[in-house]
């Protein structure tokens, strides 16, 4: 009764320790995923820098402002101004709200 | 331990001499061999269980920081090449109020040599030359063929440059990483954002550090790991760039030495933009002048560091603390005639206006004399006190490292001909933006607005300065000078501009005295009038309009057109939808439109 139980705890004890370094290597190859992982997203962090950095450089008022000085044949921009608003009575409305009942629409 | 035999022989038989029971002897002997042996087992016992005390202890500890590390430690960011960079610092972007990037870094790598593991260092002098045109041939082979074992060639390189020293091929030319400060829009912000340089250096990293404006007022902040989110301005870079543009062009036109400009919003007190010309590239900032006047250096801010006598844009405060005191009201009748003399010194108006004006029109048509007869009965110590209050006696509290060191200059002995001359802006040097801080004053319907380069959405709520009463009288009086005063050019349809001119000659440098043909030109306002939401104010430097067939000076000639302009350029940006034509009603914007009609 004694040996089986001694048989018992020794097949126990060895088969916590596969276990055991089993887990040593799955938990360092995690640790290298996680490494290789935040490297990666080091990396793409600095790649999109680059890219916000690049995109506001060509964004620059002064760059936009001399292209489209240079399209200024093709696009007819012009700097935004006080006469781009508009007025709600500027929009024509439809003959038939305007012979409706009551004579409804704005003063023209 | 010694051991004491149980029936010594001795004893037994000296006890059988006198009779006793031997057995006696050793039960005694007995029990104290076994008292003995339980005292040792005892201590025994004792020792293990203060060693097995001491584990659980230990046991308890380790759990114990292992929590406290885990709840007390800043969670980890995940970094670029982890185990390569010994120090890793990255600045945290600038951006401006509706985040578009104004400083950024970009990684980028030094170039350094160590020329003992140099194998050619005469080609690779050579073909450092071809790469950098700035570098000389003769100079690199001088310095590689000195004593030293490393030396920085270049301190930022680009990639393109990088590969070609790479095909180069010597060993003795290395690399480092660098961390570079970018501004992407040049000089849009450039005395706003100021600049970085490199501080302490090594091979494998570098600190970059803010050496002026926003980016060294804020150097901790910036720096500050834990807090890697962009710093957020109030200035809007599409407002700045349309204020640049028509700054630079209304200088050259006016032929003036420098201008300055600055755009607030009354209610925040938030600073939507300013610029100050002639400026510089933050890129490349540019060395500070070794000698002459610093105000030269394309460096100085204008709009922050310059104190000028700005002239009559203070008139109004005096109107207003006159009729926050109940002295006057918009419509008091004032005696202008003159000149007026005082303590040996006389005051002319530019162009005689009659024996008298009512209030209103001392400020329209900007007379010398109605104003210091108004401050006259206000009295020096309730102006500078008044003066004071408005924030224009001490440095402004803007977020700019280089504000807290200008203190505007004040008379030394504030007598009543002080008080005369500075009710209409002479006396008394300010910088443009602390004008501008106190238009916002008045504006924001007389409660103290404090610049700031920060962006925020809360309204301030500053400290009463005068009467809502007082302040929307002198908004009123702004206004009235823009529609048939100094200032008619001031006007932008849709916008109810109200502002006021000031023309100041400037001080004589050396000697006392003022010149005849060189003023500062300033015109101060606040749109709309009707809810006023920004204040701008437009300062040249030495400007003279030639147009006509003769130069003008004037404030009115140079300085307003340009203004107008710049209000005309930067409102729609800001979302300000103008009056309406045929009512000139003017609608919050973003809120709902308000109809004609209907």
């Amino acid at each position: 009764m004694k040996s089986l139980l001694y048989a018992a705890v020794g097949i126990a004890v060895m088969a916590l320790a596969f276990w055991a370094y089993r887990e040593n290597y799955a938990t360092q190859e995690s640790i290298r995923e996680v490494e290789a992982l935040q490297r990666e997203i080091g990396e793409l962090r600095e790649t999109l820098a680059v890219q916000k950095a690049e995109w506001a450089y060509l964004n620059r008022p002064e760059r936009l402002r001399d292209l489209v000085a240079s399209h200024w044949d093709k696009l007819r921009l012009v700097n935004f101004s006080p006469d781009h608003f508009g007025w709600t009575e500027m929009v024509p409305h439809s003959p038939s709200r305007r012979e409706g009942p009551g004579g409804e629409g704005p003063d023209r | 331990m010694r051991r004491v035999p149980l029936r010594p022989l001795a004893k037994i038989i000296r006890a059988r001499e006198a009779g006793e029971n031997p057995d006696r002897i050793e039960r005694e002997n007995l029990r104290r061999r076994n008292e003995d042996l339980r005292d040792s087992q005892r201590s025994q016992a004792e020792g293990r269980l203060l060693v097995i005390a001491a584990l659980f202890a230990m046991g308890f500890c380790v759990v114990g920081a292992k929590n406290y590390k885990l709840a007390a430690s800043e969670p980890m960011e995940p970094r670029a090449a982890v185990s390569t960079h010994a120090i890793y610092s990255q600045r945290a972007d600038i951006t401006d109020r509706r985040g578009r990037l104004l400083a950024t870094n970009l990684s980028t790598h030094s170039l350094y040599a160590q020329p003992h593991l140099m194998t050619d260092r005469k080609r690779a002098a050579r073909e450092l030359a071809a790469i950098f045109p700035d570098l000389q041939e003769e100079a690199l082979l001088r310095r590689f063929d000195g004593s030293r074992k490393f030396l920085w060639i270049k301190k930022t390189i680009s990639p393109e440059q990088k590969q070609a020293v790479h095909d180069i091929g010597d060993p003795g030319l290395m690399f480092g990483p660098r961390e570079m400060r970018l501004y992407p829009n040049g000089r849009l912000a450039a005395h706003i954002l100021g600049g970085t340089s490199f501080g302490r250096e090594g091979v494998h990293s570098a600190e970059v550090i803010g050496v002026a404006g926003v980016e060294k007022y804020f150097d901790g902040r910036l720096r500050d790991p834990a807090r890697a989110r962009p710093l957020r301005l109030s200035i809007d870079i599409a407002a700045q760039a349309a204020m640049r543009q028509v700054l630079l062009g209304g200088m050259r036109l006016m032929h003036a030495k420098g201008a300055a400009a600055v755009l607030m919003d009354v209610r925040t007190g938030e600073i939507i933009a300013m610029s100050s010309l002639p400026d510089f590239d933050p890129n490349a900032r540019p060395r500070p002048l070794a000698m002459g006047d610093a105000s030269d250096s394309p460096l100085f801010n204008r709009a922050v560091q310059g104190l000028y006598e700005l002239g009559s844009p203070f008139k109004i405060f005096a109107a207003a603390q006159a009729i926050d005191l109940g002295l006057v009201d918009p419509g008091t009748r004032i005696d202008i005639s003159g000149p007026l003399v005082w303590g040996g010194y006389e005051i002319h108006d530019f162009r005689d206006h009659g024996p008298e004006l009512s209030m209103t029109d001392v400020i329209v048509k900007s007379s010398n004399i109605g104003t210091a007869r108004v401050a006259k009965r206000i009295g020096a110590e309730r102006q500078r006190e008044f003066l004071g209050a408005l924030g224009l006696a001490g440095p402004l509290p803007v977020e700019l490292v280089e504000a807290a060191g200008v203190r505007p200059l004040t008379p030394k002995r504030w007598s009543d001909i002080s008080t005369m001359t500075i009710s209409y802006g002479h006396g008394l040097s300010t910088s443009p933006l602390h004008l501008a801080a106190a238009y916002a004053t008045l504006a924001n319907g007389g409660t103290k607005v404090s610049p700031t380069l920060l962006a925020s959405d809360a309204a301030a709520e500053g400290t009463r300065v005068v009467s809502k009463a007082a302040a929307r009288a002198a908004v009123e009086m702004l206004r009235e000078t823009v529609i048939r005063g100094t200032a008619s050019m001031g006007e932008v349809p849709g916008y109810q501009v109200g502002g006021k001119t000031g023309t100041a000659d400037k001080p004589r440098r050396n000697g006392p005295g003022y010149h005849d043909d060189r003023v500062v030109a300033t015109f101060a306002s606040v749109f709309p009038a009707g809810h006023p939401r920004y204040a701008l104010v437009v300062s040249l430097d030495e400007p003279v309009e030639t147009s006509g067939s003769a130069p003008r000076r004037t404030a009115g000639w140079t300085a307003v057109p340009i203004a107008a302009e710049i209000i005309r350029r930067t409102a729609p940006l800001l979302g300000m939808r103008p009056g309406h034509p045929r009512t000139g009603g003017w609608s919050d914007p973003g809120g709902p439109a308000r109809l004609a009609g209907n």
